[in-house]
């Protein structure tokens, strides 16, 4: 496949609140002095959606925003292409107030710059999977020789050649969900917004759903939004992370931050359960060189997780393994024991 | 107390005299507008000729062959077939041809008519609740109204013969259409809904590419109960003129002749069932997408 250029359009979320209920827009003052979720409900029976919510995706990455039901990340993800439209607050898109955008400019907006791929799948039932994968390109108005034949690139790039002329219930929930896929990725859209978008699925399919979509985004490096409630995939597939609770982010960072400084109890909480070794990275952990020597023939490039870095010293005479940049060049040293402690939460869990 | 225990009522007096000036009004109006309202309708007039005389002129074996095929097509199902071929030969054996073609005739502009006024106002009423609360109650006037009242305004307006009798069918047979095409379109899925919006889709685009195709088999049942009505009411309607299977009933009814009635109300039953046959099992097939074949 060609070279696609990475995507341009940043996104870039600021002080964004969502009240629901009868009145929204008299609740502003009570949202700008701070009041929450809870008290809102009990004095004035609106529901805070989202509180000044501020984030900044970069362009050609993969954002994932974290939270369980119920903390607003679907709503969160809506607001991107004005599904719901937000109480006060701006979502610039490569610059531009999606915000402020009118009916038409809107749905050239969703046409062109956004495709989205949903939870329950949202398949047209009455269409045959070929059918439903150029929706997108058919609203766009494109000639419909263009329209298969992109289409059927990216049916078989989701592995689904073959199932063209089937309907939607006649295949497995894994299968829909590629449609899915194929149908927001034939858009050729800059930006991708993934809501919840594999958490149908079995655990194994699942997995196999992100490598498909962590291949794909390796070619095509679009601007992905990825909402989830499971942190493993949020660590396993974001470039950065936001983690929301009752409509506001707790914490926003790499893999890297939220594991090893979980900002408070709540996303602690959360951390404890994961698998340190599978996402903690030797550049986190390991000694610095500055210069000096390598301590060891054996090496690790720059990246790697704690648990491979355990497999290449065990699997050598030496204690201690070299860690190397991208061009080969040793920039720091990393113990077994150093190793071991990163397997061991630092703060102690507060209840116990 | 009399007022007690007799309901105080305007005198007849008072009340004769508003009938009357409703009447008077209404002949005036009649007067003034009935030819323009006529010539609005020459279409319609023209279009139940050309249906009727098609039928008429139509050799018995082709028609047979062409509701053989149109079953077939829309069932896939051989009793469908030959039970439609049987009970038209059965009708046409027993002297009923030619009032059946009639009838058949009238039903089916009814039908498209009922279908062209129907389904836009239907589509109307699923976009707007306000739409919506102000034609239910004129659907709930034109199901309960009995059928004979709105044929005397009719009548009035613009005489004796098939242009009155198809408004009266349509008004009479009109709901259920416009009912389920509305019922269909609201009972579309809002996750699919929400796809189509999340791609940027027109709401031109939306409404031709999820919302109707997904209310098709509602709308397909709207259309087979338009079509029970039509026939049901083409019999009432033989009494403004309208000619057909219920101008034998009528005559029947008058002089108490119990064959004749029986042999047409047959009839009407046999063509019935051929109709309901077809159109519904044609709507179960337009569900075939929903069968599932994975678990």
């Amino acid at each position: 496949m060609a070279e696609v250029p990475e995507s341009e359009y940043g996104i870039e979320i600021k002080g964004l609140s969502k009240v629901f209920g009868a009145n929204p827009e008299a609740m502003v003052p009570f949202v700008e002095q701070g009041m929450t979720k809870a008290e809102m409900n009990e004095q004035h029976g609106h529901v805070l959606g989202l509180r000044d919510i501020n984030i900044s995706m970069p362009a050609g990455r993969i954002q994932v925003i974290m939270g369980l039901s119920g903390s607003g990340k679907s709503t969160l993800i809506r607001h991107i292409n004005r599904l719901i439209d937000p109480t006060i607050g701006q979502v610039l898109v490569g610059g531009e107030d999606v915000v402020k955008m009118d009916q038409t400019a809107l749905r050239a907006f969703r046409r062109h710059k956004t495709a989205m791929v949903f939870q329950k799948f949202a398949l047209l039932p009455h269409r045959t999977v070929l059918e439903n994968t150029v929706y997108g390109l058919q609203v766009q108005g494109v000639p419909r020789e263009q329209q298969v034949e992109a289409a059927m690139r990216w049916i078989e790039r989701v592995g689904l050649a073959g199932y063209e002329t089937n309907y939607p219930n006649q295949l497995s929930g894994g299968m829909q969900q590629r449609v899915g896929l194929a149908r927001a990725l034939t858009n050729d859209a800059p930006i991708l917004l993934m809501d919840e978008a594999f958490s149908a699925l079995d655990p194994l399919i699942r997995t196999d759903m992100q490598t498909v979509l962590l291949d794909i985004q390796s070619e095509i490096r679009k601007t992905i939004v990825f909402i989830t409630h499971d942190l493993d995939e949020a660590l396993r597939l974001g470039d950065r992370i936001a983690i929301l609770r009752d409509g506001e982010i707790v914490q926003q960072g790499t893999s890297q931050d939220i594991v090893l400084r979980p900002a408070d109890d709540y996303v602690e909480s959360f951390v404890r359960e994961v698998n340190r070794g599978r996402v903690i990275q030797v550049d986190a952990v390991m000694t610095p060189l500055n210069g000096g020597v390598a301590p060891s023939a054996a090496t690790v490039p720059s990246g790697t997780t704690v648990e491979d870095a355990i497999g290449a010293i065990v699997a050598g005479p030496d204690d201690v393994v070299t860690v190397t940049n991208a061009h080969g060049a040793p920039v720091g040293a990393i113990t077994l024991r150093q190793l071991a402690k990163a397997l061991i939460p630092s703060r102690e869990p507060a209840d116990h | 107390m009399d007022w007690f225990f007799n309901f105080p009522q305007l005198d007849n007096l008072t009340l004769g005299a508003l009938r009357r000036s409703i009447d008077d009004g209404f002949r005036v109006f009649t007067r003034a507008w009935g030819d323009p309202i006529e010539s609005f309708f020459e279409p319609l007039r023209l279009f139940l000729i050309y249906s009727e005389r098609l039928l008429l002129d139509t050799p018995w074996p082709i028609f047979m062959l062409v509701v053989a095929v149109l079953g077939w097509l829309a069932s896939r199902r051989w009793t469908v077939v030959i039970g439609s071929v049987l009970s038209l030969g059965l009708i046409g054996f027993f002297g009923m041809w030619e009032d059946t073609m009639r009838t058949v005739s009238m039903t089916f502009v009814c039908t498209v008519v009922a279908i062209v006024v129907g389904i836009p106002i239907g589509i109307l009423m699923s976009r707007s609740n306000r739409v919506q609360a102000i034609f239910n109650p004129i659907l709930d006037v034109m199901q309960t109204m009995p059928s004979f009242v709105y044929l005397i305004p009719v009548v009035m307006l613009l005489g004796i013969g098939r242009v009155p009798g198809v408004l009266a069918v349509v008004v009479y047979a009109i709901p259920p259409i416009i009912r389920l095409t509305n019922l269909g379109i609201r009972l579309v899925d809002r996750d699919v809904l929400e796809a189509a919006d999340a791609f940027g889709s027109s709401g031109w685009q939306k409404l031709r590419n999820v919302q109707m195709p997904l209310a098709l088999p509602t709308i397909m049942a709207g259309i087979n109960q338009t079509i029970m009505m039509a026939l049901a009411m083409v019999v009432i309607a033989s009494m403004i003129g309208v000619q057909g299977l219920g101008q034998p009933v009528l005559r029947a009814i008058n002089n108490q002749y119990f064959t004749m009635g029986m042999f047409n109300g047959l009839a009407i039953v046999a063509i019935a069932i051929i109709f309901d046959r077809i159109s519904q099992s044609f709507g179960q097939r337009l569900q075939k997408y929903r069968e599932v074949v994975h678990g």
